[in-house]
């Protein structure tokens, strides 16, 4: 059995309104609210970034359960906001676990590098290479300010160890689905991304989730209606519910693992969080199944079920998504510039 | 900092590692190599230990100054925290409003960025520290 050990996520303290971003922008305060389902978004703070939020992510996986470094085999980490250009976020994450005998690598695929990473250690411990292996999705997503964007582009993180002993949730099946489509990109050096509007929809995010979720259930022969619980990659509030109901899901399956309303789009750290959401609720033989979503575009459908080894896993070792949710300090627009480092630069 | 104190550095600094006098039990945080109370009989024979993260708040001051690197985070809290192992370590404590922090305030070590060597140059990562409860 090869599937989920152990997993932790990091949502950072720091929120923003939509509404007050909207006062910024001269929009009406419930735009966002209404038209994207999106009410907050978690920002930064001045000292953290893709690393920091991946480190605390780690740290209540460990809490949860403990599996030292010299037994993993394997680091990646998935952003499209590593802090360096050149020089890994994984092999930070290696000294920081003592995990030196690993294969490591960063991963970027916009919002799916996290659930990419999570594929790469699931085939690498089921091939036999590695025991365990950690798989991050992590970032401070970058919006331009007064673009849609800047409703929703957010900084959370989750890390997941994957293995085949103790396992909490078994990966019962994977597949993905990749089509070269330019919703949503961004240039070597520009600072922020830029997209195709209305055509990050239909042909990208819609097309590419559904022609995933198609694909896994028919490898898995499942039906939406087997399933407990739904998780899509969230880039507002909105998408998932609409993407669900046309694949045949309900409201009740989809919405314990839905948190963009209340922090935003966390990009690579979306799914996965998403996932985890569940993960804190979720009892013995629940099946889940979770669908991300890269710009560029791809997705990564998984088809996972709890095990009765959730029974003896210690949850309450670590803060719970919602918990961190609700430990939330709420900033102006001009702080959150600050936090982000848009303000142009003072010594 | 230049890049190779750093380098050498960088354990400690994101994992919080110290070492104990395996003579007179004291545990010493930056790690050092020889005992200062015991002397030669602790050569050779300092063994690494991890601190918990836990302590409290010691002592603290508030800088309001426009120290360089800093001006962004200001006003910010700089603390003196008693580990339960032992050593007295400094850092900042942050996601906090300065004038909740108090002498006793329970808090633990998060994983931050502590300084950036100019726009091109490396990142120094390390510990700081978040109260436990509000």
């Amino acid at each position: 059995m090869v599937g989920i050990v152990t997993y932790g996520s990091y949502i950072p303290i720091y929120r923003i309104k939509t509404a007050e971003i909207a006062r910024m922008w001269g929009d009406k305060p419930e735009h966002p609210e209404k038209g994207l389902g999106l009410f907050a978004k978690s920002v930064p703070a001045y000292d953290e970034d893709a690393a920091t939020i991946a480190v605390e992510a780690l740290r209540n996986a460990l809490r949860r359960k403990n599996i030292p470094g010299d037994k993993i085999g394997a680091i990646f980490v998935g952003s499209e906001s590593h802090p360096y250009a050149v020089k890994p976020t994984a092999s930070l994450i290696a000294e920081v676990l003592g995990a030196y005998r690993a294969h490591a690598a960063d991963l970027e695929f916009a919002c799916k590098a996290g659930t990419a990473a999570m594929q790469n250690v699931y085939a690498m411990v089921k091939a036999g290479m590695i025991d365990y292996g950690v798989a991050i999705g992590t970032d401070t997503s970058q919006g331009q300010p007064g673009d849609a964007l800047d409703y929703s582009a957010s900084a959370g993180g989750t890390a997941y160890i994957i293995g085949k002993d103790e396992v909490i949730a078994e990966i019962n099946h994977t597949v993905s689905f990749v089509t070269d489509t330019p919703d949503f990109w961004r240039r070597e050096g520009q600072r922020y991304p830029s997209h195709g509007g209305r055509f990050t929809g239909e042909p990208a995010y819609f097309k590419h989730i559904m022609s995933t979720a198609k694909m896994l259930m028919e490898e898995a022969g499942t039906k939406p209606e087997d399933y407990d619980y739904v998780v899509f990659h969230q880039p507002n509030g909105k998408f998932p519910y609409r993407v669900g109901k046309r694949l045949g899901f309900k409201e009740e399956q989809i919405k314990p693992g839905l948190i963009s309303p209340y922090i935003g789009n966390t990009y690579s750290g979306g799914t996965p969080t998403g996932l985890s959401t569940v993960l804190d609720i979720a009892k013995p033989e629940d099946r889940i199944i979770a669908v991300s979503f890269g710009s560029g575009a791809g997705s990564d459908a998984f088809d996972i079920t709890v095990t009765d080894e959730m029974e003896n896993f210690n949850r309450d070792a670590a803060p719970k998504v919602w918990d961190m949710i609700n430990r939330a300090k709420y900033i102006d627009y001009a702080t959150y510039l600050k936090f982000r480092r848009m303000i142009v630069e003072v010594d | 900092m230049v890049v190779p104190r750093f380098w050498r550095e960088r354990r400690s600094r994101y994992s919080l590692i110290g070492t104990r006098c395996p003579v007179c039990g004291t545990v010493y945080f930056p790690p050092r190599s020889v005992c200062p109370k015991c002397g030669r009989k602790s050569v050779g024979k300092m063994e690494e230990v991890q601190l918990s993260g836990k302590g409290k708040v010691y002592s603290y001051t508030i800088v309001h100054q426009n120290v360089i690197g800093y001006k962004y985070q200001k006003p910010y809290v700089m603390a003196i925290i008693e580990t339960p192992e032992g050593p007295k370590l400094t850092g900042q404590i942050v996601d906090v409003e300065p004038e909740k922090v108090h002498i006793g305030m329970p808090v633990h070590a998060v994983f931050r960025r502590i300084a950036e060597d100019g726009k091109a140059g490396i990142i120094q990562y390390g510990y700081k520290f978040i109260p436990d409860e509000e």
